[in-house]
Protein backbone atom coordinates (compact mmCIF):
# COMPACT_ATOMS: atom_id res chain seq x y z
CA UNK A 1 0.00 0.00 0.00
CA UNK A 2 1.58 3.27 -1.06
CA UNK A 3 1.48 6.55 0.82
CA UNK A 4 1.46 10.12 -0.49
CA UNK A 5 1.61 13.53 1.10
CA UNK A 6 -1.04 16.14 0.61
CA UNK A 7 -1.53 19.60 2.07
CA UNK A 8 -4.72 21.30 3.14
CA UNK A 9 -4.10 24.74 1.61
CA UNK A 10 -6.80 26.34 3.76
CA UNK A 11 -5.34 25.39 7.13
CA UNK A 12 -1.70 25.78 6.04
CA UNK A 13 -0.14 28.92 7.53
CA UNK A 14 3.32 28.60 6.03
CA UNK A 15 5.15 27.62 9.21
CA UNK A 16 7.49 25.59 7.02
CA UNK A 17 8.11 22.71 9.46
CA UNK A 18 7.22 20.18 6.78
CA UNK A 19 9.99 21.35 4.46
CA UNK A 20 12.48 21.00 7.33
CA UNK A 21 11.38 17.49 8.19
CA UNK A 22 10.67 16.13 4.70
CA UNK A 23 13.03 18.10 2.44
CA UNK A 24 13.22 15.18 0.00
CA UNK A 25 9.55 15.79 -0.92
CA UNK A 26 8.70 19.33 0.14
CA UNK A 27 10.12 22.70 -0.88
CA UNK A 28 8.74 26.11 -0.02
CA UNK A 29 7.51 28.67 -2.52
CA UNK A 30 8.47 32.34 -2.39
CA UNK A 31 5.83 33.02 0.25
CA UNK A 32 6.76 30.06 2.43
CA UNK A 33 3.97 27.69 1.43
CA UNK A 34 4.89 24.05 0.76
CA UNK A 35 5.14 22.64 -2.76
CA UNK A 36 4.71 18.88 -2.68
CA UNK A 37 6.01 16.09 -4.81
CA UNK A 38 2.99 13.81 -4.62
CA UNK A 39 4.56 10.66 -6.06
CA UNK A 40 4.27 7.64 -3.71
CA UNK A 41 6.59 7.88 -0.71
CA UNK A 42 9.57 5.52 -0.71
CA UNK A 43 10.63 3.38 2.30
CA UNK A 44 11.72 5.52 5.25
CA UNK A 45 10.09 8.59 3.72
CA UNK A 46 6.78 7.36 5.11
CA UNK A 47 8.14 7.67 8.66
CA UNK A 48 9.58 11.12 7.90
CA UNK A 49 6.29 12.22 6.38
CA UNK A 50 4.32 11.09 9.41
CA UNK A 51 6.77 12.94 11.68
CA UNK A 52 6.38 16.08 9.54
CA UNK A 53 2.59 15.80 9.63
CA UNK A 54 2.66 15.55 13.43
CA UNK A 55 4.97 18.56 13.67
CA UNK A 56 2.73 20.82 11.60
CA UNK A 57 1.25 23.40 14.02
CA UNK A 58 -2.02 23.53 12.06
CA UNK A 59 -2.13 19.83 11.08
CA UNK A 60 -2.28 20.90 7.44
CA UNK A 61 0.01 18.15 6.18
CA UNK A 62 -1.68 14.85 5.47
CA UNK A 63 -0.16 11.47 4.80
CA UNK A 64 -2.71 9.52 2.83
CA UNK A 65 -2.86 5.90 1.87
CA UNK A 66 -3.53 5.16 -1.77
CA UNK A 67 -6.88 3.54 -1.04
CA UNK A 68 -8.17 6.72 0.64
CA UNK A 69 -7.19 8.82 -2.34
CA UNK A 70 -8.88 6.61 -4.88
CA UNK A 71 -12.19 7.35 -3.23
CA UNK A 72 -12.02 10.95 -4.35
CA UNK B 1 -50.66 38.29 -14.39
CA UNK B 2 -53.61 36.19 -13.25
CA UNK B 3 -53.50 34.50 -9.89
CA UNK B 4 -51.78 31.12 -9.86
CA UNK B 5 -54.82 29.18 -8.73
CA UNK B 6 -57.06 30.48 -11.50
CA UNK B 7 -54.52 29.57 -14.17
CA UNK B 8 -54.51 25.91 -13.16
CA UNK B 9 -56.95 24.52 -15.67
CA UNK B 10 -54.83 21.74 -17.14
CA UNK B 11 -55.91 18.22 -16.19
CA UNK B 12 -53.37 15.79 -14.84
CA UNK B 13 -52.20 13.47 -17.60
CA UNK B 14 -53.37 9.86 -18.02
CA UNK B 15 -51.08 7.26 -16.48
CA UNK B 16 -49.59 6.01 -19.73
CA UNK B 17 -48.38 9.37 -20.86
CA UNK B 18 -47.29 9.34 -24.50
CA UNK B 19 -44.07 11.14 -25.31
CA UNK B 20 -45.03 14.52 -26.65
CA UNK B 21 -43.84 14.85 -30.24
CA UNK B 22 -41.67 17.85 -29.47
CA UNK B 23 -39.88 19.43 -32.38
CA UNK B 24 -36.15 18.77 -32.34
CA UNK B 25 -35.20 22.29 -33.30
CA UNK B 26 -34.58 25.46 -31.31
CA UNK B 27 -35.75 27.03 -29.16
CA UNK B 28 -35.98 24.31 -26.56
CA UNK B 29 -35.38 25.86 -23.15
CA UNK B 30 -36.37 29.30 -24.35
CA UNK B 31 -39.53 28.11 -26.15
CA UNK B 32 -42.41 30.45 -25.44
CA UNK B 33 -40.34 32.75 -23.22
CA UNK B 34 -42.49 35.74 -22.27
CA UNK B 35 -41.15 39.18 -23.17
CA UNK B 36 -41.68 40.32 -19.58
CA UNK B 37 -42.03 38.57 -16.26
CA UNK B 38 -42.18 34.84 -15.73
CA UNK B 39 -43.93 32.07 -17.60
CA UNK B 40 -46.81 30.91 -15.40
CA UNK B 41 -47.31 27.28 -14.49
CA UNK B 42 -50.26 27.12 -16.85
CA UNK B 43 -48.23 28.51 -19.76
CA UNK B 44 -45.37 26.22 -18.83
CA UNK B 45 -47.64 23.15 -19.11
CA UNK B 46 -49.10 24.37 -22.39
CA UNK B 47 -45.61 24.87 -23.80
CA UNK B 48 -43.91 21.72 -22.52
CA UNK B 49 -46.65 19.34 -21.39
CA UNK B 50 -46.74 17.51 -18.08
CA UNK B 51 -43.57 15.99 -16.70
CA UNK B 52 -43.48 12.23 -16.17
CA UNK B 53 -44.04 10.96 -12.62
CA UNK B 54 -47.06 13.24 -12.36
CA UNK B 55 -49.29 10.40 -11.17
CA UNK B 56 -48.16 7.87 -8.65
CA UNK B 57 -48.22 4.27 -9.83
CA UNK B 58 -47.39 2.90 -6.43
CA UNK B 59 -44.21 3.32 -4.48
CA UNK B 60 -42.13 0.58 -6.04
CA UNK B 61 -43.05 1.39 -9.62
CA UNK B 62 -42.45 5.11 -8.94
CA UNK B 63 -38.97 4.32 -7.68
CA UNK B 64 -38.18 2.29 -10.81
CA UNK B 65 -39.44 5.05 -13.06
CA UNK B 66 -37.39 7.62 -11.16
CA UNK B 67 -34.25 5.50 -11.41
CA UNK B 68 -34.78 4.99 -15.14
CA UNK B 69 -34.51 8.77 -15.56
CA UNK B 70 -30.80 8.48 -14.72
CA UNK B 71 -30.44 5.95 -17.58
CA UNK B 72 -32.26 8.32 -19.90
CA UNK B 73 -29.97 11.19 -18.91
CA UNK B 74 -26.95 8.96 -19.42
CA UNK B 75 -28.16 8.08 -22.95
CA UNK B 76 -28.82 11.75 -23.64
CA UNK B 77 -25.15 12.53 -22.98
CA UNK B 78 -26.09 15.64 -21.01
CA UNK B 79 -23.06 17.47 -19.61
CA UNK B 80 -23.24 20.01 -16.79
CA UNK B 81 -23.76 23.64 -17.81
CA UNK B 82 -22.11 25.23 -14.78
CA UNK B 83 -18.70 25.33 -16.44
CA UNK B 84 -16.99 21.98 -15.91
CA UNK B 85 -19.12 20.02 -18.43
CA UNK B 86 -19.11 16.95 -16.18
CA UNK B 87 -21.46 14.10 -17.22
CA UNK B 88 -24.68 14.72 -15.30
CA UNK B 89 -25.71 11.05 -15.06
CA UNK B 90 -22.38 10.11 -13.46
CA UNK B 91 -22.94 12.70 -10.76
CA UNK B 92 -26.52 11.54 -10.21
CA UNK B 93 -25.44 7.89 -9.88
CA UNK B 94 -22.80 8.82 -7.33
CA UNK B 95 -25.43 10.59 -5.21
CA UNK B 96 -28.02 7.85 -5.67
CA UNK B 97 -25.39 5.28 -4.62
CA UNK B 98 -24.31 7.11 -1.46
CA UNK B 99 -25.73 6.16 1.90
CA UNK B 100 -28.45 8.34 3.42
CA UNK B 101 -31.35 10.45 2.19
CA UNK B 102 -30.09 12.67 -0.62
CA UNK B 103 -30.67 16.36 -1.17
CA UNK B 104 -30.66 18.37 -4.41
CA UNK B 105 -29.16 21.82 -4.88
CA UNK B 106 -30.01 23.88 -7.95
CA UNK B 107 -27.02 26.12 -8.46
CA UNK B 108 -27.94 29.52 -9.83
CA UNK B 109 -25.32 31.48 -7.89
CA UNK B 110 -23.91 32.66 -11.24
CA UNK B 111 -20.88 34.54 -9.94
CA UNK B 112 -19.50 34.94 -13.45
CA UNK B 113 -19.88 38.66 -14.25
CA UNK B 114 -20.40 38.08 -17.96
CA UNK B 115 -23.06 35.39 -17.53
CA UNK B 116 -26.79 36.08 -17.32
CA UNK B 117 -28.22 32.74 -18.37
CA UNK B 118 -29.12 31.38 -14.93
CA UNK B 119 -30.88 34.52 -13.78
CA UNK B 120 -32.69 34.64 -17.13
CA UNK B 121 -33.93 31.08 -16.58
CA UNK B 122 -35.04 31.84 -13.04
CA UNK B 123 -36.69 35.13 -13.91
CA UNK B 124 -38.49 34.00 -17.05
CA UNK B 125 -38.75 30.20 -16.87
CA UNK B 126 -38.74 29.22 -13.19
CA UNK B 127 -40.90 26.11 -13.65
CA UNK B 128 -38.42 24.55 -16.06
CA UNK B 129 -35.72 24.74 -13.39
CA UNK B 130 -38.08 23.61 -10.61
CA UNK B 131 -39.34 20.66 -12.71
CA UNK B 132 -35.73 19.64 -13.27
CA UNK B 133 -34.95 19.92 -9.56
CA UNK B 134 -37.96 17.81 -8.62
CA UNK B 135 -37.25 15.17 -11.28
CA UNK B 136 -33.58 15.00 -10.25
CA UNK B 137 -34.65 14.68 -6.62
CA UNK B 138 -36.96 11.79 -7.47
CA UNK B 139 -34.22 10.14 -9.53
CA UNK B 140 -31.62 10.20 -6.76
CA UNK B 141 -34.05 9.58 -3.91
CA UNK B 142 -34.00 13.07 -2.41
CA UNK B 143 -36.90 14.60 -0.51
CA UNK B 144 -35.73 18.18 -0.70
CA UNK B 145 -34.43 20.57 -3.35
CA UNK B 146 -32.84 23.93 -2.57
CA UNK B 147 -32.60 26.58 -5.27
CA UNK B 148 -29.52 28.73 -4.63
CA UNK B 149 -29.80 32.20 -6.11
CA UNK B 150 -27.34 35.07 -6.02
CA UNK B 151 -28.52 37.56 -3.38
CA UNK B 152 -28.09 40.45 -5.81
CA UNK B 153 -30.53 38.89 -8.31
CA UNK B 154 -33.71 40.25 -6.73
CA UNK B 155 -35.94 39.50 -9.70
CA UNK B 156 -34.79 35.86 -9.76
CA UNK B 157 -35.49 35.45 -6.07
CA UNK B 158 -38.99 36.90 -6.42
CA UNK B 159 -39.72 34.78 -9.46
CA UNK B 160 -38.68 31.52 -7.77
CA UNK B 161 -40.60 32.35 -4.60
CA UNK B 162 -43.71 33.06 -6.66
CA UNK B 163 -43.27 29.91 -8.73
CA UNK B 164 -42.88 27.67 -5.68
CA UNK B 165 -46.04 29.19 -4.22
CA UNK B 166 -47.84 28.73 -7.55
CA UNK B 167 -46.98 25.03 -7.59
CA UNK B 168 -48.16 24.56 -4.01
CA UNK B 169 -51.50 26.15 -4.75
CA UNK B 170 -52.12 24.20 -7.94
CA UNK B 171 -53.58 20.98 -6.59
CA UNK B 172 -52.84 18.88 -9.67
CA UNK B 173 -49.29 20.04 -9.73
CA UNK B 174 -48.67 19.52 -6.05
CA UNK B 175 -48.84 15.84 -6.96
CA UNK B 176 -45.83 16.25 -9.25
CA UNK B 177 -43.80 17.72 -6.42
CA UNK B 178 -45.40 15.48 -3.82
CA UNK B 179 -42.30 13.94 -2.34
CA UNK B 180 -39.96 16.90 -2.79
CA UNK B 181 -39.87 19.98 -0.60
CA UNK B 182 -38.79 22.97 -2.66
CA UNK B 183 -37.19 26.02 -1.16
CA UNK B 184 -34.92 28.90 -1.88
CA UNK B 185 -31.61 30.06 -0.45
CA UNK B 186 -29.80 33.26 -1.36
CA UNK B 187 -26.06 33.13 -1.86
CA UNK B 188 -23.46 35.93 -1.62
CA UNK B 189 -22.53 37.37 -4.97
CA UNK B 190 -18.78 36.85 -4.93
CA UNK B 191 -17.04 34.87 -7.65
CA UNK B 192 -16.29 31.60 -5.82
CA UNK B 193 -19.59 31.39 -3.88
CA UNK B 194 -21.08 29.15 -6.56
CA UNK B 195 -18.27 26.61 -6.27
CA UNK B 196 -19.81 23.34 -5.02
CA UNK B 197 -18.09 23.05 -1.66
CA UNK B 198 -18.67 26.77 -1.01
CA UNK B 199 -22.39 26.33 -1.60
CA UNK B 200 -22.48 23.35 0.74
CA UNK B 201 -20.54 25.27 3.38
CA UNK B 202 -22.94 28.21 3.04
CA UNK B 203 -26.04 26.00 3.27
CA UNK B 204 -24.58 24.37 6.37
CA UNK B 205 -24.34 27.76 8.05
CA UNK B 206 -20.71 28.53 7.27
CA UNK B 207 -19.21 31.16 4.97
CA UNK B 208 -19.77 30.74 1.22
CA UNK B 209 -16.15 29.76 0.72
CA UNK B 210 -14.69 26.57 -0.74
CA UNK B 211 -13.67 23.83 1.67
CA UNK B 212 -10.99 21.19 1.55
CA UNK B 213 -12.28 17.98 -0.04
CA UNK B 214 -12.91 15.06 0.45
CA UNK B 215 -15.58 14.50 1.53
CA UNK B 216 -17.10 15.37 -1.83
CA UNK B 217 -20.65 16.79 -1.76
CA UNK B 218 -22.03 13.61 -3.33
CA UNK B 219 -20.91 11.62 -0.29
CA UNK B 220 -21.39 14.22 2.42
CA UNK B 221 -22.81 17.60 1.59
CA UNK B 222 -25.69 19.65 2.96
CA UNK B 223 -26.50 18.47 6.51
CA UNK B 224 -23.99 15.68 5.88
CA UNK B 225 -26.39 14.15 3.38
CA UNK B 226 -25.41 12.99 -0.14
CA UNK B 227 -25.91 16.16 -2.18
CA UNK B 228 -26.54 16.51 -5.90
CA UNK B 229 -25.48 19.96 -7.05
CA UNK B 230 -26.52 20.82 -10.58
CA UNK B 231 -26.43 24.10 -12.41
CA UNK B 232 -29.90 25.62 -13.00
CA UNK B 233 -29.62 25.19 -16.77
CA UNK B 234 -28.58 21.55 -16.39
CA UNK B 235 -31.79 20.96 -14.42
CA UNK B 236 -33.84 22.73 -17.08
CA UNK B 237 -32.42 20.30 -19.67
CA UNK B 238 -33.31 17.41 -17.36
CA UNK B 239 -36.92 18.68 -17.30
CA UNK B 240 -37.06 18.36 -21.09
CA UNK B 241 -35.12 15.09 -21.39
CA UNK B 242 -37.57 13.51 -18.90
CA UNK B 243 -40.43 14.61 -21.14
CA UNK B 244 -39.08 13.92 -24.61
CA UNK B 245 -36.33 11.34 -24.12
CA UNK B 246 -32.65 10.97 -24.95
CA UNK B 247 -32.99 10.45 -28.75
CA UNK B 248 -34.89 13.75 -28.99
CA UNK B 249 -32.17 15.50 -26.99
CA UNK B 250 -29.42 14.14 -29.26
CA UNK B 251 -31.08 15.46 -32.40
CA UNK B 252 -29.21 18.67 -31.75
CA UNK B 253 -25.59 19.24 -30.86
CA UNK B 254 -22.48 17.15 -31.42
CA UNK B 255 -21.99 13.46 -30.55
CA UNK B 256 -19.70 14.45 -27.65
CA UNK B 257 -21.75 17.43 -26.49
CA UNK B 258 -25.35 16.79 -27.49
CA UNK B 259 -28.24 19.19 -27.13
CA UNK B 260 -28.48 22.93 -26.86
CA UNK B 261 -26.96 25.52 -24.56
CA UNK B 262 -27.73 28.97 -23.29
CA UNK B 263 -24.99 31.46 -24.02
CA UNK B 264 -24.61 35.03 -22.85
CA UNK B 265 -23.37 37.13 -25.74
CA UNK B 266 -21.92 40.52 -24.88
CA UNK B 267 -19.56 43.15 -26.21
CA UNK B 268 -19.90 45.16 -29.42
CA UNK B 269 -23.02 43.46 -30.80
CA UNK B 270 -26.37 45.07 -31.58
CA UNK B 271 -28.37 42.89 -29.16
CA UNK B 272 -26.28 41.49 -26.33
CA UNK B 273 -28.17 38.95 -24.26
CA UNK B 274 -28.92 35.30 -23.65
CA UNK B 275 -29.34 33.04 -26.69
CA UNK B 276 -30.03 29.35 -27.05
CA UNK B 277 -27.66 27.67 -29.48
CA UNK B 278 -27.08 24.16 -30.71
CA UNK B 279 -23.72 22.85 -29.49
CA UNK B 280 -21.37 23.11 -32.44
CA UNK B 281 -23.11 26.17 -33.94
CA UNK B 282 -20.73 28.67 -35.46
CA UNK B 283 -19.76 31.77 -33.54
CA UNK B 284 -20.65 33.72 -36.67
CA UNK B 285 -24.26 32.52 -36.50
CA UNK B 286 -24.51 33.57 -32.85
CA UNK B 287 -23.16 37.03 -33.67
CA UNK B 288 -25.64 37.28 -36.55
CA UNK B 289 -28.44 36.32 -34.15
CA UNK B 290 -27.22 39.11 -31.91
CA UNK B 291 -27.79 41.59 -34.71
CA UNK B 292 -24.20 41.65 -35.92
CA UNK B 293 -21.21 43.52 -34.54
CA UNK B 294 -21.18 47.25 -33.89
CA UNK B 295 -17.37 47.44 -33.91
CA UNK B 296 -14.76 45.11 -35.32
CA UNK B 297 -14.01 42.47 -32.66
CA UNK B 298 -10.36 42.23 -31.72
CA UNK B 299 -10.91 38.93 -29.91
CA UNK B 300 -13.52 36.82 -28.13
CA UNK B 301 -13.43 35.59 -24.56
CA UNK B 302 -14.95 32.11 -24.29
CA UNK B 303 -16.11 30.64 -21.01
CA UNK B 304 -15.83 33.72 -18.80
CA UNK B 305 -13.10 34.89 -16.46
CA UNK B 306 -11.69 31.41 -16.01
CA UNK B 307 -11.82 30.96 -19.78
CA UNK B 308 -9.63 31.79 -22.74
CA UNK B 309 -9.29 34.33 -25.52
CA UNK B 310 -9.47 33.59 -29.23
CA UNK B 311 -7.89 36.17 -31.51
CA UNK B 312 -10.02 38.14 -33.99
CA UNK B 313 -8.32 36.60 -37.02
CA UNK B 314 -9.48 33.13 -35.97
CA UNK B 315 -13.09 33.93 -35.02
CA UNK B 316 -14.44 33.11 -38.47
CA UNK B 317 -13.98 29.36 -38.06
CA UNK B 318 -14.94 28.98 -34.39
CA UNK B 319 -17.69 26.48 -33.53
CA UNK B 320 -19.32 26.59 -30.11
CA UNK B 321 -18.76 23.17 -28.57
CA UNK B 322 -16.02 22.04 -26.26
CA UNK B 323 -14.43 19.67 -28.77
CA UNK B 324 -14.28 22.45 -31.36
CA UNK B 325 -12.96 24.96 -28.84
CA UNK B 326 -10.33 22.65 -27.31
CA UNK B 327 -7.74 23.27 -30.09
CA UNK B 328 -8.05 26.98 -29.23
CA UNK B 329 -7.39 26.15 -25.57
CA UNK B 330 -10.92 27.29 -24.77
CA UNK B 331 -14.24 25.82 -23.67
CA UNK B 332 -17.80 27.08 -23.45
CA UNK B 333 -17.63 27.09 -19.65
CA UNK B 334 -20.91 28.47 -18.37
CA UNK B 335 -21.77 29.72 -21.86
CA UNK B 336 -20.01 33.07 -21.91
CA UNK B 337 -19.15 34.61 -25.29
CA UNK B 338 -17.73 38.07 -24.84
CA UNK B 339 -16.41 40.09 -27.75
CA UNK B 340 -13.72 42.71 -27.17
CA UNK B 341 -13.88 45.64 -29.54
CA UNK B 342 -10.96 46.93 -31.53
CA UNK B 343 -11.20 50.21 -29.61
CA UNK B 344 -10.29 48.57 -26.30
CA UNK B 345 -6.73 47.99 -25.11
CA UNK B 346 -6.46 44.27 -24.31
CA UNK B 347 -3.52 44.92 -21.99
CA UNK B 348 -5.46 47.43 -19.89
CA UNK B 349 -8.44 45.07 -19.89
CA UNK B 350 -6.24 42.21 -18.67
CA UNK B 351 -4.86 44.40 -15.87
CA UNK B 352 -8.41 45.17 -14.88
CA UNK B 353 -9.54 41.54 -14.84
CA UNK B 354 -6.37 40.28 -13.16
CA UNK B 355 -6.86 42.74 -10.29
CA UNK B 356 -10.53 41.82 -10.04
CA UNK B 357 -9.75 38.08 -9.96
CA UNK B 358 -7.16 38.68 -7.24
CA UNK B 359 -9.81 40.52 -5.26
CA UNK B 360 -12.23 37.61 -5.70
CA UNK B 361 -9.94 35.16 -3.90
CA UNK B 362 -11.69 33.73 -0.86
CA UNK B 363 -8.39 34.55 0.90
CA UNK B 364 -8.13 31.13 2.45
CA UNK B 365 -5.20 29.55 0.63
CA UNK B 366 -1.78 31.25 0.82
CA UNK B 367 -0.69 30.58 -2.77
CA UNK B 368 -3.97 32.07 -4.08
CA UNK B 369 -3.82 35.16 -1.83
CA UNK B 370 -0.18 35.93 -2.61
CA UNK B 371 0.02 34.46 -6.10
CA UNK B 372 -2.98 36.21 -7.66
CA UNK B 373 -1.83 39.51 -6.20
CA UNK B 374 1.67 38.95 -7.60
CA UNK B 375 0.20 37.92 -10.95
CA UNK B 376 -1.88 41.09 -11.15
CA UNK B 377 1.20 43.13 -10.18
CA UNK B 378 3.24 41.44 -12.91
CA UNK B 379 0.60 42.26 -15.51
CA UNK B 380 0.45 45.85 -14.24
CA UNK B 381 4.20 46.09 -14.56
CA UNK B 382 4.06 45.12 -18.24
CA UNK B 383 1.22 47.56 -18.86
CA UNK B 384 3.26 50.35 -17.27
CA UNK B 385 6.24 49.71 -19.52
CA UNK B 386 9.99 49.69 -18.96
CA UNK B 387 10.45 45.95 -18.62
CA UNK B 388 11.93 43.46 -21.06
CA UNK B 389 9.05 41.34 -22.44
CA UNK B 390 11.05 38.13 -21.98
CA UNK B 391 11.66 38.88 -18.32
CA UNK B 392 8.01 39.71 -17.69
CA UNK B 393 6.95 36.49 -19.41
CA UNK B 394 9.39 34.50 -17.29
CA UNK B 395 7.97 35.99 -14.09
CA UNK B 396 4.41 35.21 -15.15
CA UNK B 397 5.30 31.62 -16.10
CA UNK B 398 6.92 31.19 -12.71
CA UNK B 399 3.82 32.54 -10.94
CA UNK B 400 1.59 30.30 -13.04
CA UNK B 401 3.52 27.24 -11.84
CA UNK B 402 3.17 28.46 -8.22
CA UNK B 403 -0.59 28.88 -8.60
CA UNK B 404 -1.74 25.83 -10.52
CA UNK B 405 -3.47 23.19 -8.39
CA UNK B 406 -2.44 24.95 -5.19
CA UNK B 407 -5.81 26.13 -3.98
CA UNK B 408 -8.72 24.31 -2.34
CA UNK B 409 -10.77 25.28 -5.40
CA UNK B 410 -9.80 25.97 -8.99
CA UNK B 411 -10.04 29.76 -8.82
CA UNK B 412 -6.26 30.26 -9.09
CA UNK B 413 -6.12 27.81 -12.02
CA UNK B 414 -8.87 29.68 -13.83
CA UNK B 415 -7.17 33.03 -13.33
CA UNK B 416 -3.86 31.63 -14.59
CA UNK B 417 -5.55 30.22 -17.70
CA UNK B 418 -7.11 33.55 -18.55
CA UNK B 419 -3.92 35.60 -18.06
CA UNK B 420 -1.72 33.14 -19.99
CA UNK B 421 -4.25 33.09 -22.80
CA UNK B 422 -4.31 36.91 -22.88
CA UNK B 423 -0.49 37.00 -23.04
CA UNK B 424 -0.53 34.59 -25.97
CA UNK B 425 -3.39 36.08 -27.99
CA UNK B 426 -2.34 39.69 -27.36
CA UNK B 427 1.39 38.98 -27.52
CA UNK B 428 2.17 41.93 -29.80
CA UNK B 429 0.19 44.36 -27.64
CA UNK B 430 1.86 43.15 -24.43
CA UNK B 431 5.31 43.41 -26.01
CA UNK B 432 4.49 46.91 -27.20
CA UNK B 433 3.36 48.01 -23.73
CA UNK B 434 6.39 46.44 -22.07
CA UNK B 435 8.68 48.49 -24.32
CA UNK B 436 6.80 51.74 -24.68
CA UNK B 437 4.36 51.94 -21.77
CA UNK B 438 0.66 52.74 -21.88
CA UNK B 439 -1.07 53.27 -25.23
CA UNK B 440 -3.78 55.81 -26.05
CA UNK B 441 -6.56 53.24 -25.57
CA UNK B 442 -5.33 52.44 -22.02
CA UNK B 443 -7.03 55.60 -20.77
CA UNK B 444 -10.44 54.60 -22.13
CA UNK B 445 -13.02 53.16 -19.72
CA UNK B 446 -12.67 49.39 -19.44
CA UNK B 447 -14.95 47.18 -21.53
CA UNK B 448 -14.61 44.30 -19.05
CA UNK B 449 -16.34 43.36 -16.81
CA UNK B 450 -19.20 44.31 -18.99
CA UNK B 451 -22.42 45.43 -17.39
CA UNK B 452 -24.41 43.30 -19.80
CA UNK B 453 -27.72 44.84 -20.72
CA UNK B 454 -30.52 42.48 -19.70
CA UNK B 455 -31.75 41.51 -23.12
CA UNK B 456 -32.79 37.97 -23.88
CA UNK B 457 -33.80 36.24 -27.04
CA UNK B 458 -35.92 33.17 -27.59
CA UNK B 459 -33.77 31.84 -30.39
CA UNK B 460 -30.97 33.02 -32.61
CA UNK B 461 -32.51 35.51 -34.97
CA UNK B 462 -35.40 36.47 -32.74
CA UNK B 463 -34.12 38.77 -30.05
CA UNK B 464 -36.68 39.82 -27.48
CA UNK B 465 -35.83 42.82 -25.38
CA UNK B 466 -36.65 42.58 -21.70
CA UNK B 467 -36.58 45.77 -19.66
Amino acid sequence: MSHRVRVNPITCEAHGMCAELLPERITLDEWGYPMLDDAPLQGSQVEHAIRAARACPTFALLVERERERSRR
Amino acid sequence: MSSPSSTMTVEAPPIAQPRSPAAPELPRLLAGIPPHGAMTLDEHLTTHGWPPLARSQGRRRDRERAASLIDEIEHSGLLGHGGAAFPTATKMRAVAGSRGRAIVVANAAEGEPASLKDRTLLEALPHLVLDGAVLAAQAVGADEAIVCVCESAGASIESIERAIEERRRARDYAAVDRSTRLHLASVPSHYVAGQESALVNHLNGGPAKPTFTPPMPYEQGVRRRPTLINNAETLAHIALIARHGAPWFRQLGTPIQPGSALVTLSGPVAHPGVYEIEHGASLTSLIEAGGGTTARPRAALLGGYAGAWIGGERLQGVALSNEHLAPHGASLGAGVVLLLSENACPVAETVHVARWLSGQSARQCGPCVHGLDALAAAVEQIAGGGIAPAMAAQRIDRLASLLRRRGACSHPDGAVNLILSALEVFQAEFADHARHGPCDACARPAELPLPVRPVIADAPGKPVARP
